[in-house]
């Protein structure tokens, strides 16, 4: 598999580390059910057949963490960008 | 002993004479032969005996399709079993045995299997052996992993050395028959990046084999001419003697280059094999088409052989397969083996044709060479002993007869390679044109082209590769001319015949697992209905062939017994690898010593002067101890190191901790949201010991932050974390919290950091640093940390102790590692300063309670390792909202102790359960463990830290330590676990 980084471009995918869902955002630390919150974004993952939102970090590059779209069915990159630029503040 | 060498050109240099033996019986052969070509030319056609029923067995193929002719090549060392004798390049001095055969290939005592063949069938494994289930294990399965064995490997370590390389290119084309040449030569005059593999050492594929013409000149002079046009493009890379074997994702191909395969011995500096990683815009598929055979009784007797394999043999190597050789063929082009046999003036007995209709043309060919034509007729059987001698046809009218001949080509119709084009999943598509599969969805940029796509004939093969390279060249954005290459008509009429009926004697579906006809027909009575299923209950196609030759039959047959269409039936996906790869060539140069990176510490020279014992550590390599000469052994040099520390001064390297620089306006902030404990209130100047969970509540490292300037931290990890850690910073920066104005950089390698621990180290700081930086008590008191120049050069000086000592850390550049400790050294003699290693640090850090890898464990708590109080309440950070969660913050979980053996002689041992006195040893009563246990030289008996249940609330109790891994059982007494020093004193004087 092959990821083209923002920064450093299309590289193997043994540079990377996967991270798993991206769609798991961290909950706000304050709410009154912060706590099943955070279960829930710290256990339970979608699997989905298809596009998957998903984390990986450029480990043995540029250590940039990264949004990959990927079909998990064919392994097809659909879309990669900064985690950072993806994330709302 | 030449015999069957014909005269004339082929592709062998008849100029030079090779030596090899085969069973210890000298051969020759030329340079251009493989080990079955010169094997066969000696006259030489048993060549093995199968895998179960031990039939004698000759070559059926001239491929790396070949089922049978499996040898174990070469001696000693590089003795390397199941090898192809077809794809084996001859070479001077080759020595071969056959397999699986005792005492003799001729002589075979395993061939009594045979008369029990009615036990062996498909499943009887399962069915027999089942009972008592005991005898599996130590009776059944050796005594059947003997009798039905390949080769042997050999049990010395592999002499050769392996290697990777990395290629991008603009378009790899995979086979370089007429198709896959056609679209090299069409890209790379373009002046496209062109890789282009063969697992043959000569390319042209079939041009070679069969006797074509291309504008004008033979098929085998094109290709030569057109190898030579492509080693002249300098963007154009020809790999011989590489098979492509693995399709991945993101146009990734694995391949495998046989460098020194046909050389008894590797050149120097060359490996024997090399692992090629290519990466590449488009790929082509022509991997060509593999022949089949048609299966009849005693199709497996040697001289049975594919129509292909034997023109190849004739046209390609000048090797007569037999003298009167008949031909069976179902299809136009098993004709052309008669025609070239004939050429050759062998003998052509009859020509059987399975088809009642013919065209004409042949027929015509075939009657002015006076050849006698059955049509409409088939092979029932074959006659002989070690080799056919007569074949049983039974004509059109239905009656049988025999004819006499040594051999017997079998034109069963062509198949296209689709193996490549099924790694990621794709399934082939049945093609009622040529009769077989075809590639059905193709991996994206793969484009399969000739015979692998089913054009079946030159003119097609080289026209859509010639068009597959045009397009590949335009995908790089190269203008490339569509080439045309003028070639004859052929005919490719076929009808399919996959096995006959009435057969006489067993009928072989895969050869080499001894698949037989009667398998498929158990298989169907039993339900099996999915390829797949056939597969995994007759083994059909589970052999090193992977059942090249034996798949399309064997699935045909089970369409028919099922009644069903082949098309209706499927085939099997192949995964990689193509063709059987060694181990040592996925491992290349990951071997010994070299099988990961080895970091050394800054001091790595001086600590190997002073014959320093290493050890790895994570990815480092450190000194373990420092042994002086008379030691009686490391337990002394460790004590001595340890009380040398306690009572005056050492000198450790720590450069293996990792070091992160944390800088920015909100690093303060950010450091707060990592840090369980306050960061942001750190002054200036200041270090503080902190711990970071992670989000589900359990600590992740733990370390020292020091504040070197308002927006600048630095921190420190612990060795085997460093990575991590610097992972779970990068995140909480870039995906949780990228508005904060924080940069990171990890400063691990950058420098070299000495501990100086010890009463005497305040001493020892002065004599070296001068007035540098003033260390004395009041200005440099414990947790200060401050940046300063010496010698010129910028250092760091941190008040922390990890032995519990009055201590600091001393860090320089890391080029200046080696220089410092000599320094430190030099001026330390007087003092007595004793260099440590990791063991004594460990040792002083269990005297002291801190925890470390064996307690931050992935399972415990702040508060389970005696931290709760670090933790703040005023603030968030990672981890806090789960750590609050009722399992985690329960009582009764394990809390950190320390522990002591009440017989003070005894020896605590790691991993020991902490149970009651008098509780039954049971996992139910089990109420703790220890985690690290260590011998103090300062309190002179064992100590130990551990977990146990509600355990600060236990300090005084007695439990036993029962350790069933060891056979130890030792009472224990629970204690505080700082032994050393509780109140802190030493550190802060």
């Amino acid at each position: 598999m092959r990821i083209e980084c923002p920064f450093c471009g299309e590289r193997d995918h043994s540079e990377f580390a996967y991270f798993g869902d991206a769609a798991c955002a961290r909950p706000a630390p304050g709410a009154a059910d912060a706590q099943a919150r955070f279960v829930e974004a710290v256990y339970l993952r979608e699997n989905p057949a298809g596009a998957h939102r998903e984390l990986w970090y450029h480990e043995f590059g540029c250590r940039s963490w990264l949004q990959v779209t990927r079909d998990t069915r064919t392994h097809e990159i659909l879309e990669v960008r900064l985690a950072r630029e993806s994330t709302a503040p | 002993m030449s015999s069957h060498r014909l005269s004339g050109e082929g592709a062998i240099q008849r100029d030079r004479t090779l030596s090899f033996t085969f069973d210890r019986r000298g051969y020759t052969g030329h340079p251009g032969d493989t080990l079955a070509s010169a094997l066969l030319a000696s006259g030489v056609r048993l060549l093995g005996r199968s895998f179960k029923y031990h039939r004698p067995r000759g070559l059926l193929s001239a491929g790396s399709e070949e089922p049978n002719a499996l040898v174990e090549l070469r001696a000693g060392a590089r003795r390397e079993p199941n090898t192809r004798a077809t794809m084996i390049e001859l070479f001077d001095g080759l020595t071969a045995r056959s397999q699986n055969r005792w005492p003799s290939l001729a002589f075979d005592a395993g061939a009594v299997n045979s008369l029990l063949s009615r036990l062996f069938v498909a499943g009887f494994y399962y069915k027999t052996f089942m009972w008592p289930a005991a005898w599996w294990e130590r009776l059944y399965e050796p005594a059947i992993r003997r009798a039905a064995g390949l080769g042997r490997a050999s049990r010395e370590a592999d002499p050769d050395t392996y290697e990777k390389a990395h290629a991008f290119c603009d378009l790899l084309v995979i086979g370089g028959g007429p198709a896959g040449l056609a679209a090299a030569l069409t890209a790379g005059r373009a002046g496209a990046r062109v890789i282009l593999c063969d697992e043959d050492f000569l390319l042209g594929g079939r041009l070679n084999g069969d006797r074509h013409q291309i504008g004008g000149e033979s098929g085998a002079l094109w290709a030569r001419r057109s190898e030579a046009e492509l080693r002249s493009l300098p963007e154009v890379r020809l790999l011989t003697r590489t098979t492509v074997f693995g399709v991945y994702d993101g146009s990734t191909f694995a391949a495998l280059e046989r460098v020194s395969d046909h050389v008894s011995v590797p050149r120097p500096h060359q490996p024997r094999q090399r692992l090629w990683k290519i990466v590449a815009r488009r790929a082509v598929l022509a991997a060509g088409a593999l022949e089949h055979p048609i299966v009849f009784g005693g199709n497996d007797r040697p001289g049975v052989m594919l129509a292909s394999a034997v023109r190849t043999y004739v046209n390609r190597f000048r090797v007569a397969p037999g003298r009167r050789i008949a031909l069976f063929t179902a299809c136009d082009d098993g004709w052309k083996t008669a025609f070239d046999l004939l050429e050759a003036r062998i003998d052509v007995p009859v020509i059987i044709d399975a088809r009642r209709e013919i065209p004409p043309a042949l027929r015509a060919q075939g009657s002015r060479h006076g050849v006698r034509i059955m049509t409409g007729a088939h092979v029932l059987g074959t006659r002989g002993g070690k080799g056919v001698e007569a074949i049983e046809v039974r004509g059109e009218d239905g009656r049988v007869s025999r004819v006499r001949a040594d051999s017997l080509a079998v034109a069963g119709g062509w198949s296209p390679n689709t193996a490549l084009s099924t790694h990621l999943g794709g399934r082939p598509r049945w093609s009622e044109a040529i009769g077989a599969h075809v590639p059905g969805d193709l991996p994206r940029g793969m484009t399969a082209v000739g015979a692998a796509c089913g054009e079946l004939a030159l003119a097609g093969a080289l026209r859509t590769g010639a068009a597959a390279g045009r397009e590949a060249a335009g995908s790089a954005g190269l203008e490339a001319p569509l080439e045309q290459w003028r070639t004859e008509e052929e005919p490719v009429g076929f009808a399919r015949r996959w096995s006959v009926s009435g057969h006489r004697g067993k009928a072989f579906v895969d050869y080499q697992h001894d698949v037989t006809v009667e398998d498929i027909e158990i298989a169907a009575r039993e339900g099996f209905r999915c390829a797949e299923h056939l597969k995994r209950y007759t083994t059909l196609g589970m052999g090193t062939d992977q059942g090249r030759t034996s798949q399309l039959n064997g699935h045909a047959l089970l369409a028919t017994l099922t009644q069903r269409e082949p098309a209706d039936m499927g085939t099997i996906c192949a995964r990689p690898p193509y063709t059987p790869v060694a181990i040592a060539a996925l491992a290349a140069r990951a071997r010994g010593p070299q099988f990961k990176p080895c970091r050394l510490t800054p001091s790595h020279r001086w600590a190997e002067e002073r014959g320093a014992v290493l050890v790895d550590a994570g990815e480092w390599r450190r000194a373990r101890w420092f042994p002086l000469t008379g030691e009686a052994d490391w337990r002394s040099t460790v004590a001595r190191e340890v009380a040398g520390v306690r009572a005056g001064v050492g000198i450790c390297d720590v450069s293996t901790l990792g070091k992160i620089d944390v800088q920015g306006a909100d690093a303060g902030a950010f450091l707060d949201r990592i840090y369980a404990n306050m960061i942001a209130t750190l002054p200036v100047g200041r270090t503080r010991y902190g711990i970071m969970l992670r989000e589900d509540g359990i600590v992740l490292d733990d370390g020292t932050v020091a504040r070197l300037g308002e927006c600048h931290f630095l921190l420190s990890t612990s060795t085997i974390h460093a990575g991590r850690v610097m992972r779970h910073l990068t995140h909480a920066r870039q995906v949780l919290w990228p508005q904060l104005d924080v940069q990171l950089v990890s400063v691990t390698e950058q420098w070299a950091q000495m501990a100086i621990a010890g009463p005497h180290s305040r001493e020892l700081l002065m004599r070296v640093l001068g007035d540098a930086v003033d260390v004395s008590g009041p200005r440099f008191p414990y947790l200060a940390c401050q940046e300063f120049l010496w010698l010129g050069r910028p250092a760091r000086l941190f008040r922390i102790s990890f032995s519990g000592e009055l201590g600091y850390e001393l860090a320089v550049p890391a080029r200046y590692g080696e220089s410092a400790v000599r320094a430190l050294m030099a001026a330390g003699g007087t003092l007595g300063v004793v260099p440590y290693g990791t063991e004594a640090l460990g040792v002083m850090r269990i005297e002291k309670g801190h925890a470390a890898g064996a307690e931050i464990n992935g399972t415990t708590t702040a508060a389970d390792l005696g931290l709760g109080r670090l933790v703040s309440a005023r603030k968030d950070f990672i981890g806090r909202v789960l750590a609050a969660r009722p399992g985690l913050a329960a009582a009764d979980r394990p809390a950190l102790i320390g522990l002591t053996p009440v017989e003070r002689s005894a020896r605590l041992s790691t991993g020991a359960h902490l149970l009651r006195p008098g509780a039954p040893a049971t996992l139910s009563h089990d109420e703790g463990f220890i985690s690290s246990t260590a011998f103090s030289p300062t309190l002179r008996h064992w100590v130990g830290l551990g977990f146990l249940s509600r355990g600060r609330e236990r300090i005084g109790e007695r439990m036993r330590a029962y350790d069933p891994l060891r056979g130890e059982d030792v009472q224990v007494e629970i204690a505080h676990p700082v032994f050393y020093d509780p109140a802190g004193e030493r550190v802060r004087s």
